[in-house]
């Protein structure tokens, strides 16, 4: 025998304290972002192909740059102790760690901010979240990549 | 005048009527769910004998038809081949028409799950609806062009070797249901409709395979994998899933570049 439900109350019914019937049958999980026939059909782009080689690349360049500045920085010649603005000035009057240091920025940036993409792509259900989330990722990596970007290039090392 | 039989029983045949002597108590633990009764899945023990050399099927078989004809379940030739009866084994997918009581650790409560990623409807049956969409979506038959040939299409048996593995996949939705990407995102294509897609990829016959691999290349398709190896961890059939998955990945990089 069903017990009356009014749509009202029905919403508010959960778990064993309902009283549910074949008439009025609980309501089943559904998972976030099923497959429908209305999921939108192919881009015809080769974005999602680009990002996993450029993952790929960057990551074997960043192992050599990344091991190589925490060589540097870390553990050779006295090590930690001796990092501060003398240090850093003496070495970006070189090109070359100039340019060394702004690679390893924009390829950390980007292969983390591309592993940051697919990881809202992965776990972000609703669409409004996945749009914020990425439109706060881009901001972060953009700042992030012209302050560093801007800061290897106009360093001064006679700054007061 | 009657038949000539023997009289008395053979030893061997006291032995194989005798059957209880072969069997064991097992518990088997089900996530049991009906909307009709309540919002909440739970778990129920069952306890029962069975010979550990039968399959988990058959004991489910035993639970529907002796103890609690409420149990729900699919399973249509109970023998492997139809892909009917995945379900999540001890926290594996398996078939529970492939899979014996003995290999699953009897001494144990056996648990077994709907498997994941998709709407439970009643007990173990889930809505297949999603997997099915994903397996349409890549257009899973033969395409070709120009004039039908009188006679069959001819293969050598080196291009038919190029994709023998993946024809073998009966469509349970075990790699699929068992993929992390699949369960946070049911837009992703998932293994077995990569699977499919790959069986006609690298058929010689086809030529709807730049289709295919456009479809692919998605952001839904091929690029999510992770290569977790769970599906080929699941797959009945030892199928290389992941190792599929990877040459359609290659199949689309040596064609671009």
């Amino acid at each position: 025998m069903a017990t009356e439900v009014s749509p009202a109350d029905e919403l508010q019914l959960t778990g064993s304290s309902a009283a549910y019937s074949p008439d009025n049958p609980a309501p089943v999980i559904e998972p976030p972002r099923a497959r429908t026939k209305r999921t939108p059909r192919a881009t015809r782009t080769n974005f999602e192909l680009y990002g996993w080689l450029f993952m790929r690349l960057s990551g074997v360049v960043l192992v050599v740059l990344v091991i190589g500045h925490l060589l540097i920085q870390l553990v050779l010649d006295g090590g930690v102790t001796k990092v501060g603005f003398a240090f850093v000035a003496g070495r970006w009057a070189s090109p070359f760690w100039q340019y060394w240091d702004l690679a390893m920025l924009w390829l950390a940036m980007l292969h983390g901010g591309n592993g940051l993409r697919t990881v809202i792509n992965d776990y972000a259900e609703q669409p409004n979240t996945r749009v914020w989330l990425k439109t706060i990722l881009f901001t972060a990596v953009a700042f992030t990549i012209v302050l560093g970007s801007l800061v290897i290039f106009t360093f001064d090392p006679n700054i007061r | 005048m009657s038949t000539p039989t023997l009289e008395g029983h053979s030893s061997a045949l006291d032995a194989a009527e005798n059957t209880a002597a072969h069997l064991v108590a097992i518990t088997l633990r089900v996530r049991r769910f009906n909307p009709e009764v309540s919002a909440d899945s739970e778990w129920v023990d069952y306890q029962i004998q069975v010979d550990p050399k039968e399959r988990v099927l058959d004991a489910l078989h035993k639970v529907k038809w002796e103890i609690d004809g409420s149990l729900t379940f699919r399973r249509s030739c109970a023998h492997g081949v139809c892909g009917s009866d995945a379900m999540r084994i001890n926290g594996r997918n398996r078939l529970a028409c492939k899979t014996l009581i003995k290999d699953v650790n009897p001494d144990q409560p056996i648990t077994i799950e709907p498997i994941k990623g998709l709407t439970v409807l009643k007990d173990l049956v889930v809505d297949m609806d999603p997997f099915f969409q994903a397996y349409r979506d890549v257009m899973p038959f033969l395409i070709t062009k120009g004039n039908e040939p009188t006679r069959e299409r001819l293969q050598s048996a080196e291009d038919r070797e190029r994709f023998d593995d993946t024809t073998k996949c009966i469509l349970c939705a075990a790699c699929t249901s068992s993929c992390p990407v699949f369960w946070n995102d049911g837009q992703y294509f998932g293994p077995a409709a990569i699977v499919n897609a790959h069986r006609f990829i690298f058929d010689s016959r086809d030529e709807g395979g730049e289709q295919r691999l456009e479809i692919l290349n998605d952001k839904d398709g091929v690029w999510r994998c992770r290569t977790t190896f769970n599906c080929t961890d699941a797959c009945p059939r030892g199928i290389e899933v992941t190792k599929a998955i990877q040459e359609v990945k290659r199949a689309l990089i040596t064609r671009r570049f």
